[in-house]
């Protein structure tokens, strides 16, 4: 039946993703981001591990490099229900890392108010599905704060983390991909990562970074996706897109658990001649606009896929921005192959999801359009 | 009076195999077959009621013969049910989650006993019996569980999200807390209605710490909604003990200017006292907080064992000494109204009825693909996606 064909394509491991620094100069677009950047190229020994471990050691790091951090969400003393705070409770104490009641708008204004006086504060939401009760605090309270006082107050300690995305069983309410919503927020910023050693150096550089962080995790990567991560404390640049798979006949972009289904598209289309170049975003908002115009200035074809419903997602922003700056160079209209403009469904899933074939079939016609 | 009333609105499906086991019994047995009879019964509930800022009903309470042996099948059907649904989760039949109401039973029986379908009841996503006891068929439940067609979100809810139009049933709604105050506004659309009905919005104890619902309780109380808020206290919020998440786990007072009662959740005659008293006082003088003293055997959904927040020692002594089930036959065998063999009989049926859905819910279809575009927005708006980049999208307008 319907739900056989699952997303069995996931199995994919990103162990063996590279890393490319050869694109043009960041971004003028960002305020300020004091946040250096070690590469890990680091010939530091890693250790294999998967998703929900590096976050947690990510977690590790974070409250012990500064006393004044906390973690606190629904369920996060005993480990939560992903297991990324396992062994925070134990160690740094039950005032740094605590139990909320189940009340997601009294979280993240605790937080935000934690965050006021200079602490840093990692709120969890539970699932992103849960995140709206809160979605006023963010919008209005964490995203203005700098800019209504002028300076004076800002949450930038602030940072959201809440699994996010398809898992092939979630239904309505465990499935959800809100990131739309509040890349519509200037005064925060969206970071998703898309593996281990990624979401290590993402993480640390969202606790630290001095603006407000909402951090999608892709929940189906949680134990599936498993590399070598480094042992050390390193941080990864936000705003900084990251180009994964080199190509010269279309530029695809993704984020999160989407990429491995596009690298998988991306591998079939090599079969067929189409060389694909893979832009994984990481920041969705502030976003890396420098990396993918030089890439669709390259290419001449540009391809967002994200599991969200089209109308709206953030495929739409990254459409209108590269159109903007590339539309002479651009030879096919920009594809979007997202989620359908339905609710997340149940047992449709496989039907709603932007899975390997319907990117294949769109990569081919933008190709040959 | 209004039992006798009670007792013959209740569908008849229940009553109609007791009168074969009664004649089976009178066969084999010398004594006199199972009870059917309608004499009043009064009954008093273990423990009295804990009121706040109200006059707590009477201890006694009235039932009959027939109607025990309704609660005693009813609940019974409810937890071989939620144990079947138990084992075709684990079979992977049913998918995504499941969240088991076994030991809860009588929240919902008693309840049922005391309204009438034209009220309305909401809840939150734990609805499996509660939809049972709304009127909905064994086959609609298992069909739904499976995703099939026959289920009664035509299998595009799944276990969270069971409804009864039919019955007043609202549902089956998977962000905790958000169904209250939807459910205060089926009460002020009743109030507008001037019909005498009244909902009942269930909710537990960890969405008893959401804002959402205290909004929700000043609005009701402000306009004297015929609104009842039953928080079913299991004591657990998914892992999450009581004490560790609410500073007063009397949610009972939680309403503060808002009438509350307290009830032993496990006693299904204590239930349907309290949902009696506050029906007719939520019509007299607004909202009133029930608070369900009861408890969940299984763990907070299919992938939770239970038993990592909580002692297995705990579970079993509620299950020896509190089982909604268990006090009801101790009640029936007690005042003589069935013996042991007829209620095991029943229990046998039961077991075979379940059996039964179960097979003819696996042979229902899985819902046809166009229903992933119908119901988004009224009346077919569907939209069918074509094309090689499956870009185009086209709307098909009613």
């Amino acid at each position: 039946m319907a739900s056989v064909l699952g997303r069995y394509g996931r199995k994919w491991s990103l162990g063996c993703v590279s890393y490319h620094k050869n694109y043009l100069p960041r971004f003028s677009t960002v305020a300020h981001s004091a946040v250096p950047s070690e590469p890990i190229q680091q010939q530091q020994a890693g250790r294999s591990m998967n998703l929900y471990s590096a976050i947690n050691q990510a977690l590790h790091i974070a409250l012990e490099s500064d006393s004044r951090s906390y973690v606190f969400g629904e369920d996060v003393g005993f480990g939560g229900v992903f297991r990324c705070t396992t062994g925070l409770a134990e160690r740094f104490g039950k005032h740094r890392v605590f139990n909320t009641p189940l009340c997601e708008q009294g979280i993240v204004g605790f937080a935000i108010g934690l965050a006021a006086m200079d602490n840093r504060a990692v709120a969890e939401i539970q699932f992103a599905d849960y995140i709206f009760p809160a979605f006023d605090q963010i919008v209005n309270e964490a995203a203005k704060f700098r800019y209504r006082s002028g300076g004076q107050f800002n949450c930038g300690g602030l940072t959201i983390r809440a699994p996010y995305g398809a898992v092939g069983h979630g239904g309505h309410y465990h499935s959800q991909s809100p990131e739309a919503f509040f890349c519509h927020v200037p005064g925060i910023k969206v970071v998703i990562p898309r593996s281990p050693s990624q979401a290590k150096g993402l993480l640390l550089s969202s606790i630290r970074d001095q603006n407000p962080v909402v951090f999608f995790e892709p929940k189906w990567l949680y134990r599936l996706s498993v590399e070598e991560v480094p042992e050390h404390d390193y941080m990864l640049p936000l705003s900084e897109a990251e180009v994964i798979r080199e190509g010269s006949d279309i530029t695809l972009v993704g984020w999160g658990a989407q990429l491995s289904i596009m690298e998988q598209a991306c591998i079939e289309a090599e079969k067929e001649g189409i060389s694909c170049e893979l832009i994984d975003l990481k920041t969705l908002i502030p976003w890396d606009k420098e990396t993918v115009e030089a890439s669709v200035s390259k290419t001449g074809r540009l391809l967002v896929s994200h599991e969200a419903p089209i109308t709206g997602g953030f495929g739409a922003e990254i459409s209108a921005s590269i159109v903007e700056r590339c539309f002479l160079r651009l030879e096919a209209p920009v594809s979007r192959v997202c989620g359908l403009d339905t609710p997340f469904p149940l047992v449709f899933e496989p039907f709603y999801m932007p899975n390997k074939n319907k990117i294949l079939d769109a990569i081919r016609s933008t190709v040959n359009y | 009076m209004a039992l006798s009333h009670l007792s013959s609105t209740r569908s008849n499906r229940f009553l109609r195999p007791l009168a074969a086991a009664a004649a089976a019994a009178a066969a084999s047995s010398l004594c006199r077959p199972i009870s059917t009879s309608t004499e009043p019964l009064v009954i008093e509930t273990s423990i009295p009621f804990t009121p706040h800022k109200c006059e707590p009903p009477s201890r006694s309470v009235e039932t009959n013969p027939q109607e025990l042996l309704t609660f005693f099948r009813d609940m019974a059907t409810m937890r071989r049910m939620e144990i079947a649904a138990d084992s075709l989760y684990k079979a992977k039949l049913i998918r995504g989650f499941c969240h088991l109401y076994d030991g809860q039973e009588a929240v919902c029986v008693g309840m049922e006993a005391s309204i009438n379908k034209k009220d309305c009841i909401i809840t939150a996503y734990r609805d499996h019996c509660t939809f049972l006891g709304r009127g909905g068929t064994l086959l609609e439940i298992f069909s739904e569980l499976m995703g099939r067609q026959g289920g009664c979100s035509k299998g595009k809810g799944g276990s969270m999200h069971f409804y009864k139009k039919e019955s007043g049933f609202y549902g089956g709604h998977g962000i905790v807390g958000a169904q209250v105050p939807l459910g205060c506004g089926l009460a002020f659309a009743q109030k507008y209605n001037k019909d005498e009905n009244v909902t009942f919005a269930l909710y537990g104890d960890g969405a008893a710490n959401q804002g959402q619902l205290f909004e929700a309780l000043n609005i009701s109380a402000l306009w004297d909604l015929p609104i009842i808020l039953v928080c079913e206290n299991n004591h657990y919020g998914m892992g999450t003990a009581e004490w560790r998440a609410a500073k007063s786990p009397s949610y009972y007072k939680r309403g503060d200017y808002v009438p509350g009662l307290k009830v032993d959740g496990m006693d299904v005659l204590a239930v349907k006292q309290a949902c009696k008293f506050a029906k007719e006082h939520v019509l007299k003088n607004g909202p009133i907080i029930l608070e369900m003293d009861t408890y969940r055997y299984h763990g907070h959904s299919m992938s939770d064992p239970g038993s990592t927040y909580r002692t297995r020692d705990e579970i079993s002594g509620v299950r020896q000494e509190r089982d909604p089930i268990e006090r009801v036959r101790k009640l029936v065998l007690g005042h003589d109204l069935a013996t042991e063999k007829e209620l095991k009989d029943i229990e046998k049926e039961i077991r075979k009825e379940v059996d039964e859905a179960i097979a003819k819910a696996k042979e229902s279809p899985m819902p046809e693909p166009s229903e992933l575009f119908t119901n988004v927005y009224v009346k077919g708006f569907g939209t069918e996606s074509f094309g090689a980049d499956r870009k185009e999208l086209r709307a098909t307008l009613p």
